[in-house]
């Protein structure tokens, strides 16, 4: 049985290096404004990381009286509270702000809900979290990402060389900042899980890296004397249709998880498919291009005969 | 690559076979399950509370006030120490985590530190530049009783949930001071919290009726005694004191009952309760002294009653009456029989997901994996024809033995857990994608068909390896951290990798080779 569509056939030739100024240009401009929207607007944390209180319940009429509800709530004083349809009609979402004192206080800022909304609700699910918690989660995280990045970098390091290792380092930087400045522009919600997409993205997008890095690695052993603009051309050309078509599948995995998987990973799939799509970019614009500014050792070039300049093969 | 050699063959057939058998559990019903004979393996995938509901409770036990009031007994036994020595001290007091002694003369100190090892060998004193001596514990004890407190409290913990009738129940502790409590099926977790919420530590003491609480509250309050309110629960009884004086000492405490129960007496709920032997010597020496006089019953530092002694009560056995509900005599009973908490706990984190919730959870999870499979299935068929065919086989065994290294594992599938397994799916075919690309390549370049084939796989490999490596490492850290439900994507991610690494590098290597042996192709199917 043959394919009934043959993707690149032959390898394109995209000049990457040609155009690399201009991704490196858009992926600066890209992590300053994430930076800027970091600084700024900051990530709008779930309770996990922030603590509060989170509430989800469903009524039995088709749908829910949310003003009613909001006039009920708010009477309550338990501070500003959030009320959110989840899914369906009659889904909601409460989320009120973490509770002054101390984590008694927020057990009771539940039962006050509970006993302010009655019995005619089904609960389906509550999360309180603490202040205490919620702190050592973000720190957790931050510790996680930064480990997660430099274990990366080190084994790439170790199975290339250091400038490989860089230029893992560099984009998959890039990839999780352009997350969190998405996550940040948009304003939603960060929590538990999109913390694990992001990690996950850090090693997802490391993946396509590599897959170039090694074919960047052969090509530089093949033809010892080819320019490196001329290598790393190559690599990716020959690459590309790989690259896409693995993207793609994930991406239609993680599209499917999006539509179907419904509203508790909905943060979590955005991310993903996003961290697919930056990921797949900046293993072409950026990590594979940086080498041309960090320049890999050749070997030894001195045994490369002139003939061997041309990428083709016999 | 003709040469699959017979034993690398009959590994991967096994294990795939073995995969299959395992995951199989997991989609026949129960009761087929309960029918098979007991040799066939019937482990399930075990779903984490976000799926099948429940109640997930992180406790904090407060450490702080064991060490605070360790260092009080320590000053108890110091005071009286250098009042029998004759010793004169300026002050004499516990800050947050020493006991801080400043002396009249400072000559005295060595034979205070004498003392104060007598107090407690755990107990280690400095001398400050100011000439203060400040005492603390040793961190090894301090660590030692720490550890005992916290293994003290999950005991207890076990036994009032246990007393609750909930079942299968996990409580494990979680760092130093933590307590991770979850508790399946349960979707209103507030009695539990109740029942938790309360030290449960109680005593019978004496009233000191020379004075009274309005004098002890001006400041008269003799040394020895000390000023307790009344329990909530008794504050609608008319006519009762707001609060006690009390004597120190404890006459009896909880941790000689032996049993309690609620019942009723002039149809008012109330506790009867049981000492032991050396419990009910106590009590009936101290109630032969104390004729007429007031004790009280105390709990968690609050006065539940205080009955006049009439007689000495010599049967070990009595009954406390107080304003209870049923209810709330019934969850005394129960937190009597299971014992006292050594400290107080706090609930840190909490969250409750409502079987229906879960049930919605786990459809969706399943939609969305087939959905993705479909999908991941088509485009491989569509892109690469046979050997997309051979992917899909693949892909199938790699789901199989994911469910079985899941079941076996006895890991805990959570709702990121099933967004895991599609990731993984389509992840997985990654690899696929990389040696059939290197297989085109290999031909374009002229090789002949098995030697493309054959190069295509063996260079892919290394690829394979080194992308899947740095995935690992991202997975495992994500095991580190994570907690819960985040834990459950971590291990489906990491189990994933390793079966996608063995079905890419032997089951489609192997079904390939098995086509090339077959039908001998003079042009490559891709």
């Amino acid at each position: 049985m043959r394919p009934l569509f043959v993707f690149l056939r032959e390898p394109p030739h995209i000049p990457f290096v040609k155009l690399h100024t201009l991704g490196f240009i858009i992926s600066i401009l890209l992590t300053l404004a994430s930076i800027g929207l970091l600084a700024t607007r900051g990530l709008n944390f779930g309770i996990d990381f922030r603590g509060g209180i989170v509430m989800e319940v469903k009524v039995a009429t088709p749908a829910a009286d949310l003003e009613g509800m909001r006039t009920t709530l708010n009477g309550l004083g338990l501070g500003e509270v959030s009320l959110q349809s989840f899914g369906a009609p009659n889904d909601v979402l409460i989320r009120l702000p973490r509770q002054p004192g101390d984590d008694a206080a927020q057990q009771k800022g539940v039962e006050t809900v509970r006993t302010a909304l009655g019995s005619s609700f089904e609960y389906r699910r509550t999360e309180v979290v603490g202040p205490k918690v919620g702190g050592e989660l973000i720190q957790a995280g931050e510790i996680a990402t930064v480990l997660a990045i430099l274990a990366i970098a080190a084994y790439v390091w170790f199975r290339f060389e250091w400038q490989f290792g860089l230029g893992a380092i560099v984009s998959t930087f890039h990839d999780v900042i352009t997350t969190l400045g998405l996550f940040s522009l948009l304003q939603l919600e960060f929590n538990l899980t999109t913390l694990a997409a992001i990690l996950t993205i850090a090693g997802y997008s490391i993946n396509d890296t590599v897959v170039i890095y090694d074919r960047v690695r052969e090509t530089l052993r093949k033809f010892k004397t080819m320019p490196l603009d001329g290598v790393v051309d190559l690599s990716l050309n020959e690459t590309l249709s790989r690259t896409v078509l693995t993207s793609s599948v994930t991406a239609v995995a993680v599209l499917a998880l999006l539509l179907f998987g419904g509203e508790v990973i909905r943060g979590f799939s955005a991310a993903m498919l996003w961290g697919i799509i930056i990921g797949t970019y900046s293993s072409l614009f950026i990590a594979a291009p940086l080498l041309l500014h960090v320049r890999p050792r050749r070997g030894n070039e001195k045994a490369a005969p002139a003939a061997g300049a041309k990428p083709t093969k016999a | 690559m003709l040469t699959f050699q017979p034993w690398k063959t009959w590994i991967t057939v096994i294990v795939c076979l073995l995969g299959v058998l395992l995951a199989l559990p997991n989609v026949v019903p129960q009761k087929t399950l309960d029918a098979m004979p007991s040799w066939v393996p019937t482990h399930r995938i075990s779903y984490g509370l976000d799926l099948q509901g429940g109640s997930h409770l992180l406790l904090e036990v407060d450490l702080k006030s064991v060490n605070k009031e360790r260092l009080n007994g320590a000053l108890d036994g110091l005071r009286t120490a250098l009042l029998k020595e004759k010793i004169g001290y300026t002050q004499l007091a516990v800050d947050d985590e020493h006991l801080v002694v400043a002396l009249r003369d400072a000559a005295d100190a060595d034979k205070v530190k004498g003392l104060i090892a007598q107090v407690d060998p755990d107990l280690a004193t400095t001398s400050m530049p100011d000439g203060k001596l400040q005492v603390a514990y040793t961190q090894q004890s301090l660590i030692a009783r720490q550890n005992q407190v916290v293994d003290q409290s999950i005991e207890i913990i076990r036994r009032r949930v246990d007393e609750t009738g909930t079942k299968e129940p996990t409580i494990q502790r979680e760092g130093d001071d933590r307590i991770l409590l979850q508790l399946p099926g349960i979707d209103d977790p507030q009695h539990m919290k109740d029942v938790l919420n309360r030290t449960a530590k109680m005593t019978f003491q004496l009233v000191d009726e020379s004075v009274s609480p309005e004098d002890a509250k001006a400041g008269h309050l003799p040394p020895g005694d000390e000023l307790l309110s009344a329990e909530d629960i008794s504050a609608g009884r008319v006519g009762q004191p707001q609060q006690y004086v009390i004597n120190k000492r404890v006459m009896v405490d909880g941790g000689s009952l032996t049993g309690a129960s609620a019942s009723f007496q002039d149809n008012a709920p109330v506790i009867q309760f049981k000492f032991d032997s050396v419990g009910a010597r106590r009590f009936a020496d101290a109630t032969r002294a104390n004729v007429r006089k007031r004790f009280a019953i105390v709990l968690d530092k609050k006065v539940i009653s205080a009955p006049v002694i009439n007689e000495p009560i010599t049967g070990g056995s009595g009954v406390i009456s107080g304003s209870f509900t049923v209810q709330s005599a019934n969850d005394l009973a129960l937190l009597l029989r299971a014992g006292a908490l050594p400290a107080s706990l706090s609930i840190i984190e909490e969250r409750t997901v409502g079987p229906d919730l879960g049930a919605d959870s786990v459809r969706a999870g399943t939609t969305a994996c087939l959905v993705a499979v479909g999908l991941v299935a088509m485009f491989m068929v569509v892109f690469y024809g046979l050997f997309g065919i051979y992917a899909n086989i693949a892909l199938f065994f790699n789901l199989c033995l994911l469910l079985a290294a899941l079941s076996t594992l006895g890991a805990t599938l959570t709702l990121p857990g099933i967004a895991g397994i599609a990731l993984t799916l389509g992840m997985a075919v990654d690899a696929n994608v990389l040696v059939n690309e290197r297989i085109r390549e290999e031909a374009r370049h002229g090789r002949s068909v098995i030697s493309a084939i054959d190069n295509g796989f063996s260079r892919a490999y290394a690829t394979i390896i080194d992308a899947n490596v740095t995935h690992l490492i991202a997975g495992s850290l994500l095991f580190e951290l994570g907690s819960g439900p985040v834990k459950g994507f971590a291990v489906t991610l990491c189990l994933g990798i390793l079966t996608s690494l063995f079905t890419t590098m032997l089951v489609s290597r192997l079904l390939v080779v098995w086509w090339l042996r077959r039908s001998r192709p003079k042009a490559l199917p891709i």
